[in-house]
Order: structure tokens, then C-alpha cells, then sequence
């Protein structure tokens, strides 16, 4: 096989998996557009607060040091202990699910019947809120996240593609993990709200509130199960990337990824945030690969936004959306 | 009338009061939507409140439902005084309703929809449901059956996979109804269930409401503007107007009663 068409096999490859990346973010908007038509601006700072929370927890990290010194002349920086990476996870979660207790509480309580814009508005406040809060409670530096996941290139992938085509694919370990849990976690999801009571309840509520309330489902606990959810898909995105590049503040800035694949895939739909997120990481790579040196590179930057603004042309609902049908 | 209920004249008994309103009244601000109204609801009767628009029936209906919370009165629910409640929670005390705007879930099944409706009835655990074992497995075979027979009752089985959304407007008010009564309701509350229907679907719609009271035995209250049906299922009539009662009881006695043809038919006030 010529060269060029096993490096662009590799390339594929290598964009499918960090499509996976992008479809976990994709994932967190869908939930919580699909119960409550809220597009959360605070997805991606979720995904950083959750994260942090994590190696936090793991590293014995004293929260609020920085405040707690200032005011009491202290010098507390670390608990003196490291957790085992499945207890720091549960924690974190725990924490997540406090969280989507407070958000019900003490913002989407009081907007009740609000328009939409109001309530993503309520999000972006929200999200700088959280990166505020989140610096705040465990300090501004960048941090090393390590749950055990291997990482570098697998060797398996790499010499049994050297012996078929004399040259061997760099796929990285702690992609192909990403793509297992997230195929995981996208079964579970799917079976969740298909099968169980709960499922059918999110549902409901995504689709007339008074009605739900009419057959015996409470908005409160809905809208806390879904944020909850969704705090612990964040969660995952969190160790998924910060595993990757570590923890920092620029992770917030995965929703922006985010942004296209929704476009593609459809804000309802959770196979569509899947597909769509595998549809732009390949096109990414593979339009660098193809067209990119022809146009001085760098289109990764890019291309993502492009596709999905043709999408928004000829198919404003996505691949797997829900029809927009008006009835007049 | 006695107190331990009734005969009809079609031969069906009626049997004590399952709800009672004692002295409501309701105030939008300024604005008196109902006032001091009490009547009550009997097992196994058709009760209908009725009304020109803006009588406060569907407020009414809302109080009984708990979407709104009256400032004065009492409800008294089997036998007991019942507290402020959510809908949610008057849902699970055994009290389901339609609404006059058809109010579906649009983007699910007719099955899915009317599955909904069994919600108060769903008992396992989430992680039960998870595994699929034992209780959620017969749970669920339990829940799909009840609806199955719905179904069956209302004839809507050609239509069980589409989504509501997509169905005309007769058969959507059925599928709510199916909901309602998927919850084998203590109280099934009906706001307006002929509104906007031409005369075939009315007659559709009346016989399935005799047909549910008659079958299960549901106590039905229902709201309705059209007095001509009204008279033609109910067994009490509730007649309001302006917020307050100007009539209660059997059909013929509220359409003999003075008050109620002049707040039907308009009277020149001196």
C-alpha cells in the first residue's frame, strides 16, 4: 500500500478517537438540552470543576488553602494523603451531584417558565461563577491527572500494523480507553432514559412540564437527576482530557468544540453527539492531512465550525435531530 | 338523596363522597377567580361544573389539581383533610386529569405516553431496573398490560408507535385520556374533553366517558361548556358563573333553575 494512504488511514484513526473526546463534551449539552431545553453554557467549566475536584481529592489538596492562609496566617496546603483513584472518582461525583442540588436550588428554582435565553444566560453566569469558585477552592496551577489509565502508543496496534503494511500506526492507549468508556457510558445513557422509570420521566418533562407534573413526576428531582447526570458525564470528559493534556483552565474551552458537533449531530439526540463528534475529529484530520499543506495548514482551527455552518444551511437540525415540523 | 349515596335513574349506584370542597375561594391578586363555592364528588359519578367562559372552572379544576393553592376553604379527600400540595403529589394520592390544551408528551409514542401515566404505579429501584431482575421485570410485563388493556378500550391500537405529535386532533385527546386513565385513577378530572371536536368525535368522546365510568367504575369530574352533552352523561351538575355557584344537582334540576338559564341565555340587570 502506498505511503500516503496508510498515513491517512492513521490519521482517520487517530480523528475517530479524538472525536470521542469531543462527542463526551457533546454529550453533557444533549442531556440537559433534551429534559430541559437549556443550552448549558457551563458544560465545559462542569468538565473543569469536576476535574479539579478530582486531583484535589486524590492529592489530599486542602480546599480554599489560599483563602484559609490569607485570613489566619496559616501555611495548610495538603491533607498529607493520596486516595485511591475510584474513591477520589466517587467523591468527585459526590460532589457533582451536590452541585446539581444547588444549581436547582438556588437558580433554576426561581426561573421557572423563564424564557430559553434567560436560562442560558443564568448558565454563562454560572460558568464564570464555577471557574471562579473552582480557582478559588483549588488554586490556579496546572495539574498532573493520573486515574491509571496507560497512556502512549500501544504497542499491539504498532507492530501488528508494521508486520501487515511495514509501517506501524501511533494510536495512543488513553485514546482507545476514551473510546471504551465513552461507548459505555452512551449504552448506559441510551438504556437509562429508554427503559427505566426515571428515563421515561426526563422525558416527559423535556416535553410539557405541566403534564409531567399531572401524572405524578416531580420538575425538582427531574432537573437535579439530569444535572446530576450531566455533572457526571463532565466528570468523565474531565478525566478523559485532563488525563490528556492536563488539568488547567483552558480545558474550560472544550464546550467551544463542542459547539460544532452538536450542530452536526442535533442538540436532542445522543447517538447524534456521538456521530457527530467522530464526524468532525476525522474530517479535522483528515482535511489537515489532505488539503491542509495546499492552504498553509492549520485548519483544524477551522474546519470543525465550517462543516457545521454548512450543516445549519441545508440541515438545521442535525443528522438524528428531531424534525422541526410546525403544524399551522 | 341520602348520605350514604344514591340510585341513578339508569340503575347505578353512587356511594359515598370520595372529594369535598368546603368554602374555596381563589384570588388572582385583586382578581376573584372562585368564591366560596362547596360541593362534593361521590364514588363512581359523572360530576360536571359548568359554565359560560371565565366561570373559574378551570380554576377549579386546577384547585381539585393542585396547580393552584385556594386562599380560603377546605378539601377533604376519603375522609381526611388534605394539606397544600404539589401535582405531583396529588397525582400519587390517586387524582389524574386531561387538559383543555391537550397537554402530550409530543415527541414520544402513543404507548410511551400512555406508559407515563403508570408512573405513580412504578415501584422499583433504580439499580433493580438497571439489572432487570425479578420485581422491575414483572413490574414493567405488570404496567405494559394494564396499558395494553387501555388501549384496547379506547381503540387506539393502530396507533400505538406514532408519535403523538403527528396525530390528528380527536385521536390526541383520546391518547390523553388513555393517559389519565392509565393511572387507574381514584378521580379522573376531564378539562373540557369535547372542546373544539365536530359532532361525531363528541359523541365518540361521550360514550367512551360512560363506557370508563361504567367499566371501571372511575369517578369522573369534568368541566365542559357544551351544555347539551353535559346534560346527556353527567349526574350532578355543579353550574358556575362570575366565580361563584348558582346551581348543583341532577341535570333537570339545573335546567329548570332560573339562575342558570338567565347566566346561559344573558338577562337585561335593572
Amino acid at each position: 500500500m502506498p505511503d500516503q494512504v496508510l498515513f491517512g488511514i492513521e490519521a482517520a484513526t487517530n480523528g475517530l478517537m479524538a472525536g470521542v473526546m469531543y462527542s463526551l463534551v457533546a454529550l453533557g449539552f444533549v442531556l440537559i438540552f433534551k429534559a430541559s431545553g437549556i443550552f448549558n453554557y457551563a458544560q465545559g467549566v462542569m468538565a473543569l470543576f469536576a476535574a479539579l475536584t478530582l486531583v484535589g481529592l486524590q492529592e489530599g489538596q486542602v480546599p480554599f488553602a489560599h483563602l484559609i492562609n490569607a485570613i489566619f496566617g496559616t501555611e495548610v496546603h495538603h491533607f498529607g494523603w493520596h486516595m485511591p483513584a475510584l474513591l477520589a472518582i466517587l467523591l468527585a461525583l459526590a460532589v457533582m451531584v451536590l452541585f446539581a442540588i444547588l444549581v436547582e436550588r438556588y437558580v433554576l428554582k426561581h426561573l421557572v417558565n423563564q424564557e430559553p435565553i434567560i436560562l442560558f444566560m443564568a448558565t454563562i453566569g454560572l460558568a464564570y461563577f464555577m471557574e471562579g469558585f473552582g480557582d478559588l477552592m483549588w488554586g490556579s496551577d496546572i495539574k498532573k491527572l493520573d486515574v491509571g489509565l496507560i497512556q502512549g502508543i500501544n504497542a499491539t496496534i504498532d507492530e501488528t500494523t508494521y508486520n501487515w503494511f511495514g509501517y506501524g500506526f501511533y494510536i495512543d492507549n488513553l485514546d482507545i480507553s476514551a473510546t471504551i468508556v465513552a461507548a459505555i457510558l452512551v449504552t448506559v445513557l441510551v438504556l437509562f432514559s429508554q427503559y427505566t422509570k426515571q428515563g421515561r420521566a426526563m422525558r416527559a418533562v423535556a416535553d410539557d412540564h405541566q403534564a409531567a407534573l399531572s401524572v405524578g413526576i416531580s420538575l425538582r428531582f427531574i432537573w437535579v437527576l439530569v444535572w446530576s447526570i450531566a455533572g457526571f458525564v463532565a466528570l468523565v470528559a474531565g478525566i478523559m482530557w485532563g488525563s490528556k493534556s492536563g488539568v488547567q483552565f483552558s480545558l474550560s474551552l472544550i464546550a467551544l468544540k463542542a459547539l460544532p458537533v452538536l450542530m452536526l449531530g442535533g442538540f436532542t439526540s445522543i447517538p447524534g453527539a456521538i456521530v457527530g463528534g467522530l464526524i468532525i475529529g476525522m474530517g479535522e484530520k483528515l482535511f489537515e492531512f489532505a488539503i491542509g499543506p495546499m492552504i498553509g495548514g492549520a485548519t483544524e482551527n477551522w474546519f470543525a465550525y465550517m462543516l457545521a455552518l454548512i450543516f445549519l444551511v441545508f440541515r438545521p437540525q442535525g443528522l438524528f435531530g428531531e424534525k422541526i415540523i410546525e403544524r399551522v | 338523596m341520602t348520605q350514604d349515596g344514591y340510585t341513578t335513574p339508569d340503575g347505578r349506584k353512587i356511594g359515598s363522597v370520595v372529594m369535598e370542597m368546603k368554602n374555596i375561594t381563589l384570588r388572582f391578586g385583586g382578581v376573584v377567580a372562585i368564591k366560596d363555592i362547596s360541593f362534593d364528588i361521590r364514588e363512581g359519578e359523572i360530576r360536571a361544573i359548568i359554565g359560560p367562559n371565565g366561570a373559574g372552572k378551570s380554576s377549579m379544576l386546577n384547585v381539585i389539581n393542585g396547580f393552584y393553592h385556594p386562599q380560603e376553604g377546605e378539601i377533604w379527600f376519603h375522609g381526611a383533610r388534605r394539606a397544600p400540595m404539589k401535582p405531583y403529589e396529588v397525582a400519587y394520592q390517586g387524582i389524574a386529569r386531561t387538559f383543555q390544551n391537550i397537554a402530550l408528551f409530543k415527541g414520544m409514542s402513543t404507548l410511551d405516553n400512555i406508559m407515563t401515566g403508570r408512573l405513580t404505579h412504578m415501584k422499583a429501584g433504580i439499580v433493580a431496573q438497571a439489572i432487570w431482575k425479578g420485581a422491575a421485570e414483572r413490574e414493567e410485563t405488570a404496567n405494559r398490560e394494564a396499558v395494553e388493556k387501555i388501549i384496547d378500550f379506547l381503540e387506539i391500537q393502530h396507533i400505538r408507535k406514532t408519535p403523538v405529535g403527528r396525530l390528528p386532533y380527536g385521536l390526541q385527546k383520546r391518547v390523553e385520556l388513555a393517559r389519565a386513565l392509565a393511572a387507574e385513577p381514584k378521580l379522573l378530572l376531564l378539562d373540557e374533553p369535547m372542546a373544539g371536536m365536530n359532532v361525531e368525535e363528541k359523541e365518540d368522546m361521550s360514550r367512551f366517558i360512560l363506557d370508563v365510568n361504567d367499566e371501571f367504575g372511575t369517578t369522573i369530574a369534568l368541566i365542559e361548556h357544551d351544555m347539551g352533552v353535559v346534560m346527556d352523561i353527567s349526574d350532578r351538575v355543579v353550574v358556575m358563573d362570575y366565580g361563584k355557584k348558582i346551581g348543583d344537582g341532577t341535570p333537570d334540576e339545573v335546567r329548570n333553575n332560573q339562575e342558570v338559564i338567565d347566566a346561559y341565555l344573558g338577562v337585561a340587570h335593572d
